[in-house]
């Protein structure tokens, strides 16, 4: 039965390239970064030693940690909200019947032009705006908002928020597209039948808008959870994690104690924190996925 | 006022419209607009729009440095062999998925599923010692792996889909008439895919072209280093030249910019396809 067996491990023949490249990029270095976790001196030391959960406790017990864990926390909460109300309010008015089909168009551009560059650029261009002589101070002080030159990202006052604030111009483009996608997969009889019951707009939106882009703003709120949890790319070049942490996130933190401080074995078990925390929202994401099929 | 109500809806519709211009449009227009002043300018104040002395040194000076030309080379080699290689082993990938039923299969999908939630900096300690053991380390190899790595969950699933929106008469007439499985994939499946194919393109050339975090930490030498690494080398050094940086962001962006502006419904179905079932 030899051709049985060709013709069984057809598929297989297919997914070994895909297979191979995850098992030694993705599954390999998964397991190695766990058993890091539990062993002190790892990388540096040819033989390190089994030392079970105490990278686990020295993490916690570190003040750094707490505070990036702190600062994650309110830089995924404030950037996942606002961007989904961004994102929510420019895909209506993408959607609405008050603009024409070429105005929606060019507005369509415009507003999904942040999702266009790189970390850096954003980075580097924001660093511009935000300087204390730069052209955001130059705006609040003409509209009389505000006179003083504020030191957006150096300061400890608003270097966490001048982060999400970026991180929210950087994001929203994301929801908004996929958020339009799905308005316009809406059947318009569902408002229609809506009208003729007298309906308001507020009612529509809540009766039918928000119920119909459910599994989409499900989707959106878990890969942007799990997105801006990662996050460091941007703040390590705005911020750095600084000043005096008051913008360290988990992502900083574990590059920092790794990359700068060679603390290989702590850094791993920061990482592997952090993975189980994504690997928790994934476990719901895939069973979301799942269910919509 | 006219149609009451819907007359305030247009004014606000209209308010909300100039704002979100301002909000998303308005740094971008700074960032083209300061990269050609001169980098004295950049922080007057009052901020000049577009300077009396109006200069294209600032590109210049990058055309005239080998050393920056060569971040822009590596970023297009990195990002099209990244493209090149996603593409052949996703659409096998998926033709697997979509035409045939397998032990393993659902331990597979989900495994490619849940990668796309794997925190790339939790990969990054046990890879840079991976990288070393290898040999890869400070190469475009170890760059382009991992760029397959993190495009190819997206490419295989986005693929499959688009494989399973095609009749199984359409391989299977080619294999009646004697041809392989093969064959069929690559004359009668990967032509009709190509709408598929340019949306998994360009998410993956976007993905490559910006990623930043793996270009910093697997290479130590200029000869290897991409455009955004070269431009977060420009904000470390002494004097910060920001016409020079913002030339250097304009010109890094084009690329990314003119595929969303040309293909753009290929660019938004590839970039959502995570969130939303097209």
């Amino acid at each position: 039965m030899r051709v049985e067996k060709i013709r069984r491990s057809e598929p297989y023949f297919y997914l070994a390239p895909t297979i191979i490249l995850m098992v030694i990029l993705l599954i390999i270095p998964i397991i190695m970064v766990v058993r890091y976790s539990f062993y002190d001196n790892v990388i540096i030391n040819k033989h390190p030693q089994f030392i079970g959960f105490e990278n686990f406790a020295k993490v916690f017990h570190n003040k750094s940690f707490s505070a990036a864990a702190k600062n994650t926390l309110i830089f995924v909460g404030g950037s996942v909200i606002v961007h989904l109300f961004i994102g929510m309010t420019f895909a209506m008015l993408l959607n609405t019947k008050y603009l024409s089909a070429k105005t929606k168009a060019l507005f369509r551009v415009i507003f999904a032009l942040p999702w266009m560059f790189t970390a850096s650029v954003i980075a580097i261009l924001w660093k511009m705006l935000l300087d204390p002589h730069g052209v955001v101070n130059y705006l609040l002080e003409i509209f009389n908002l505000n006179s003083t030159q504020v030191e957006w990202l150096a300061s400890r006052d608003f270097a966490l928020l001048s982060v999400t604030i970026i991180n929210i111009w950087a994001g929203y483009p994301f929801y908004m597209v996929s958020i339009l996608a799905g308005l316009q997969g809406i059947p318009s009889d569902l408002y229609e039948s809506s009208a003729i019951d007298g309906a308001s707009a507020v009612q529509h939106f809540f009766r039918i808008t928000i119920p119909q882009l459910k599994p989409i703003l499900i989707s959106l709120l878990m890969l942007d959870f799990v997105w801006t949890l990662q996050q460091f790319a941007l703040i390590w070049m705005t911020t750095g994690g600084g000043p005096i942490h008051s913008t360290e996130m988990l992502s900083t933190f574990i590059y920092k104690l790794g990359f700068s401080k060679y603390q290989y074995s702590q850094a791993s078990a920061s990482a592997v924190i952090l993975l189980v925390i994504c690997s928790i929202v994934a476990f719901f994401y895939v069973r979301h996925q799942r269910g919509q099929e | 006022m006219v149609g009451g109500k819907s007359g305030y809806i247009k004014v606000l519709v209209v308010t909300l419209l100039m704002i979100g211009t301002l909000f998303s449009g308005f740094p971008i227009l700074w960032m083209v607009l300061n990269s050609f002043k001169p980098n004295s300018e950049i922080f007057a104040w009052p901020p000049t729009w577009i300077s009396k002395n109006f200069l294209v040194d600032a590109y210049v000076e990058i055309f005239k440095n080998p050393e920056k030309i060569r971040f822009f080379v590596n970023s297009y080699f990195i990002a099209f062999t990244a493209v090149i290689l996603t593409l052949a082993i996703s659409i096998l990938a998926s033709y697997s998925f979509s035409r045939f039923k397998f032990r393993g299969k659902n331990v597979i999908n989900t495994i490619i599923v849940s990668v796309q939630a794997v925190p790339p900096i939790t990969l990054l300690i046990p890879y840079l010692s991976l990288i070393v053991t290898m040999k890869l380390y400070n190469t475009y190899g170890a760059l382009i792996l991992t760029y397959l790595l993190f495009t190819l969950p997206y490419a295989i699933l986005m693929m499959t889909g688009y494989l399973n929106t095609l009749p199984k008469d359409l391989d299977e007439a080619v294999m009646m008439d004697g041809g392989s499985r093969f064959r069929a994939l690559w004359t009668v499946l990967v032509p009709v895919s190509v709408p598929g194919l340019v949306s998994v393109g360009m998410y993956t050339f976007m993905q490559s072209w910006n990623e930043y975090l793996f270009a910093l930490a697997l290479t130590k030498t200029n000869e290897y280093r991409t455009v955004p690494v070269g431009i977060s080398l420009l904000m470390g050094q002494h004097a910060y030249e920001w016409n020079q940086m913002m030339a250097m962001s304009v010109l890094g962006s084009l690329p990314v910019l003119l595929l969303f502006l040309f293909f753009q419904r290929y660019f938004i179905a590839g970039m959502t396809s995570g969130a939303v079932k097209h």
